[in-house]
């Protein structure tokens, strides 16, 4: 049996926005926690999908940018909750603890910083892009961890959840609200840019290089604004994470974070505009469930990724759509 | 600081370096035979050293553990290869970081399931420990040196297998163009069975003779395994010179680097600060020694010119 | 992971009928790297739960994966959903510090059975956090002291480059009367000492204190004691640790390192805790293992006088620290960190074994440094 991709597309977004809800008519708030945090995990990798399943750019260091909104959230909070001021060197300025603020830092230092790297990385292809995107991710690593101001290794607490104006974040369900609304603003840009004429350029541009430069176009424009996009995205979800936790640590600029991000879209199906919401619905569901099961569950979820690679090409929506492909 | 200790920091820069060779050699050569990212590379390092630590400690010979090593490595690389691997040589990089991910998990879960959750003992030789004295009073640990003079062996070894014999002209005519040497007459799956399985024995000797002077436990692959990529992604991608020159680069930098960095800070900061930042820049050293030479070359030092 | 230790027979409860049902949840590390310092706090814990006959207590266990969000997460999931009276378990710093904060100020009491960071001793102390097994510099301190009794004067010393690593020098520090030869951060989770070990042999050191624990300090012990360098060294107990001494060998033999517990510390409670973890795990305790215990005894002996949803009372019977600890005499400063003796012991072996025999106190009654900066 195979299923129309919207279909599916609606499905998943009516489950996403029901459990929480069901779960808060059962008053089973780490339900909605657990959701919210697939919502997030679910933006991140929306971000990586635009350059790795459109542009084609395999990024092995996304968690670049979900550190750097992390720590935006972690840095303007802590300024505000010690009330210390921040000092850029130039100037100096308070914290802050309102979401809409730090959301905006978040993805403005994320572009900026993406800005130069992709200046830099673009400069390859192939596995050599793969290997410098993870090395940036490494120094940025290894500079949380020794960034004694900001904690170090053992990061930063924040006692209370940022504010929205107008809602009490601390309530779960209000702060899956915000996440929710986001993703489906960023899930609705995607999809406009998929089918934008960038979108097309930027598909062309990934399966070769020659046929944008004939129609006037110079591709490593079109992917750097590509890899500025996706870093201010996923830039943002960082800022959520951190505000889902209440903390921020260099374990979000790990390697590992970044191999995660593109697992989450290689389960669900590759460029494919719910590919990543159903990729982190699915790695949320199995580490909560599996982990319930056997102390050795890791064991068990590399088989079943194993599965899916070899048996469920196109990932998930391939799976359930019949088409391997998602530029057909 | 004296020249003595310099010269003992470039020696332990060689060893490093030497090690990181084996693990990277057979990274390269699968990448260029078969186009394949292994991501479980790590784990054949890993298997390596518990097999070592397991026989050596029933049978008490180190020698023994290493043979153990090269052959549990070489099984295990053979097993996946021909479960696993063989069906994504066509596929996407993507499928292949997938799956050899999640080998990962399999591995290094599996490893705990049996072996438990505690670091297990090797140790090294009697004959091998100790110091001994160098020319210029240098004190050098016996069995370091004798790491170097294994890899360089390796390596010479690994050299004459491709360029002097049958395998090697297979080998190499696989990098350039697989259908035709399929067209020759070639058995190519033995010959991607051989190449893997070579591949893991070398990661896995490599695990064995490291796991000796340092931690034998689960998950003490995959650091190695992120050094030996930015080994062969220096070097360029498929080339086993490449691995080699990277390797001593890699190994003198962060050898190096660790060292001398915060002795250069101290002419500018007191010694506290100075060794806070010199360390800290030097733990991100290799990885901006990697950033630097693909800005310059962006296929690596000896990698094919895209 | 999740085991539930469940009231096991509810008639006796119906026929007893006075006690409300106490939950506890436990997030420690049972997977990946450092599951073995989890598993010891976890068997040690459970041991003395086992031990008290008690049916009314249910400990809920998660594994953290040693990954902070993931900790943060499941704190989440014990005080919303499994509704919790008292926390414990964590193992790491980083992850207490990530933690803690929170659950305290949801009315959660939380017991650390190892990690203890200073800004939970210091400004950041809150009444609802007791720490049962140690301040992070403890150990250290007492490793300076031991230098000091030893008649060391030109110490090399040598930490990973995080914040309990410069906590670890600092402590050192604190108490060390003489010079220091060199201080060196290493990279975290690095296994190759073969520099440091240059530096130190090149530098006039007449001694060698690190703390490098786990993998990172059976690494540096097997290639030290490989170059040939015999200067003594000093250590905290984390590096000789039962579960890790027999991954090091004969590298550690004679090795003095500063602990707060030892399986021949001579005292009843000890004595049979020591022999019945044998019995129930086959394996000799460990640190960890013998906190786990502590923390238990010290949880059972509160509930035995107060309620925990009556919180003052509850607060106050933590705060008497009414229990035999396997340390012998043990008590909480004014911010609820151990004030207790400090050992230092020399890893010896016995038969095939590789385990520690004390032989003297470090520091004795000792508290730690940041006490005065707690307001609570």
């Amino acid at each position: 049996m195979t299923l129309d991709e919207r279909y599916i597309n609606g499905l998943v977004l009516i489950g996403l926005l029901a459990l929480p809800l069901w779960a808060l008519a059962t008053d089973e708030p780490f339900t909605i926690t657990l959701v919210t945090r697939a919502v997030i995990l679910a933006l991140a990798a929306v971000g990586l999908n635009l350059i790795l399943g459109i542009g084609g750019m395999v990024s092995f260091g996304h968690a670049v940018f979900f550190g750097i909104g992390g720590y935006a959230m972690g840095i303007l909070a802590y300024h505000a909750q010690t009330y210390t001021a921040l000092d850029l060197g130039f100037f100096e300025t308070d914290g802050t603890n309102s979401m809409p603020v730090i959301w905006l830092v978040a993805m403005i230092m994320s572009a900026i910083v993406a800005f130069f790297i992709g200046l830099l990385s673009l400069r390859t292809s192939g596995v050599y892009f793969i290997m410098i995107t993870l090395a940036f991710g490494q120094m940025f690593f290894y500079f949380a961890i020794s960034w004694a101001q900001y904690g170090g290794e053992d990061g930063l607490s924040i006692y209370v959840r940022n504010g929205f104006p107008g809602l009490n974040t601390l309530v779960p369900i209000q702060f899956f609200g915000i996440c929710f609304a986001l993703l489906c603003i960023v899930l609705f840009l995607f999809s406009r840019l998929q089918s934008s004429p960038f979108g097309l350029a930027l598909n062309a541009a990934r399966q070769t290089n020659a046929r944008v430069e004939t129609v006037g176009l110079n591709p490593m424009h079109l992917k750097l604004l590509a890899f500025v996009i996706s870093g201010a995205i996923t830039g943002l979800a960082g800022a959520l994470f951190a505000d889902l936790n209440r903390f921020v640590s260099p374990t979000m600029f790990s390697w590992q974070l970044s191999g995660e991000l593109i697992v989450l879209i290689i389960i669900g199906g590759v460029g494919r505009l719910m590919g990543p919401v159903i990729g982190a619905c699915v790695f949320v569901a199995l580490e909560h469930f599996l982990g319930e099961l056997t102390e050795f569950w890791h064991v068990y979820l590399g088989i079943i990724l194993l599965c899916i690679v070899l048996f469920g090409r196109g990932g998930l929506i391939g799976l359930l759509t019949g088409k391997e492909g998602a530029h057909v | 600081m004296s020249s003595i200790l310099i010269i003992e920091q470039i020696l332990n820069g060689l060893q490093f370096g030497v090690m990181l060779f084996l693990m990277a050699a057979g990274l390269t050569l699968i990448f260029g035979v078969m186009g394949l990212i292994n991501l479980a590379h790590g784990s054949l390092y890993m298997v390596g050293a518990f097999a070592a630590a397991a026989v050596a400690g029933v049978t008490g010979s180190f020698f023994l553990g290493l043979i153990a090593a090269l052959a549990a490595a070489a099984l295990a690389g053979a097993i996946i290869e021909m479960v696993v691997i063989r069906r994504l040589y066509d596929a996407a990089h993507l499928d292949q970081v997938l799956a050899t991910f999640a080998l990962i998990l399999i591995f290094s879960e599996g490893t705990r399931w049996i072996f438990g959750s505690f670091p297990l003992f090797l140790n090294i030789p009697e004959a091998l420990s100790g110091p001994v004295s160098l020319p210029g009073g240098i004190e050098y640990p016996l069995y370091r040196l004798t790491l170097i003079l294994i890899g360089m062996a390796v390596a010479g070894g690994l050299w004459l297998l491709i360029e002097r014999t049958r395998i090697g002209i297979q080998i190499r005519a696989g990098e350039n163009d697989r259908e035709m040497i399929a067209a020759l007459g070639v058995d190519i799956s033995k010959l991607y069975t051989l190449v893997f399985a070579l591949g893991a024995a070398l990661a896995g000797l490599a695990g064995a003779l490291v796991g000796a002077i340092q931690s034998v436990q689960v998950g003490m692959g995959e650091p190695v395994l992120i050094l030996a990529f930015v080994v062969i992604v220096i070097g360029g991608i498929g080339s086993i010179r490449g691995a080699f020159i990277g390797a001593l680069l890699v190994g003198l930098t962060d050898t190096l680097g660790g060292v001398f960095l915060p002795e250069l800070f101290k002419l500018f900061m007191d010694t506290g600060a100075a060794q806070k930042s010199g360390s800290a820049i030097a733990s991100m050293g290799i990885y901006i020694l990697m950033g630097l030479v693909l800005i310059w070359r962006p296929t690596g030092l000896f990698g094919a010119r895209a | 992971m999740k085991k539930l230790l469940l009231a096991a027979a509810a008639s006796a409860l119906c026929a007893t009928g006075a006690l409300a049902e106490v939950k506890v949840g436990m997030i420690t590390t049972l997977s990946g790297g450092g599951a073995g310092l989890g598993i010891d706090v976890r068997d040690g814990f459970m041991l003395a739960i086992a031990q008290s006959g008690r049916d009314d207590i249910e400990v809920v266990i998660e594994d953290d994966q040693r990954k902070p969000d993931i900790a943060v997460q499941l704190s989440d999931k014990m005080i919303q959903s499994e509704r919790v009276d008292v926390m414990t378990g964590i193992i790491w710093s980083n992850l207490a510090m990530a933690v803690v904060p929170a659950a305290v100020n949801q009315n959660v009491f939380y017991l650390s059975p190892n990690a203890g960071p200073s800004p939970l001793a210091g400004k950041g102390c809150h009444q609802n956090y007791f720490n049962v097994a140690w301040q992070n510099d403890n150990l250290h301190e007492a490793a300076g002291a031991y230098a000091n009794e030893a008649g060391y004067e030109k110490t090399f010393i040598m930490a990973p480059n995080y914040p309990a690593g410069t906590d670890a020098l600092t402590g050192y520090k604190r108490y060390f009367k003489g010079d220091l030869a060199g201080e060196v951060y290493t990279k975290l989770g690095q296994t190759d000492y073969a520099a440091e070990i240059a530096q130190i042999r090149a530098s006039d050191a007449d001694s060698v204190f690190f703390f490098l624990p786990g993998g990172m300090g059976i690494s540096f012990l097997k290639q030290y004691a490989d170059s040939g360098i015999d200067l003594p060294v000093v250590g905290p107990a984390f590096s000789f640790d039962q579960g890790i001494l027999q991954a090091v060998g004969d590298a550690a033999l004679g090795v003095v390192n500063t602990s707060q517990w030892n399986k021949d510390i001579d005292n009843p409670t000890n004595e049979a805790f020591v022999e019945s973890f044998q019995a129930e795990y086959g394996r000799l305790p460990s640190l960890y293992a013998s906190q786990g215990f502590d923390t238990a005894n010290l949880l059972l002996s509160a509930l035995e006088k107060a309620d925990p949803s009556d919180a003052d009372a509850f607060r106050e019977a933590l705060r008497a620290a009414d229990f035999d600890s396997t340390r012998g005499d043990f008590a909480f400063g004014p911010n609820h960190h151990p004030v207790q003796t400090i050992y230092a012991r020399e890893v010896i072996k016995e038969g095939d074994v590789f385990t520690n025999k004390i032989i003297g106190a470090a520091l004795e009654g000792h508290s730690d440094a940041y006490a005065a900066d707690c307001k609570m």
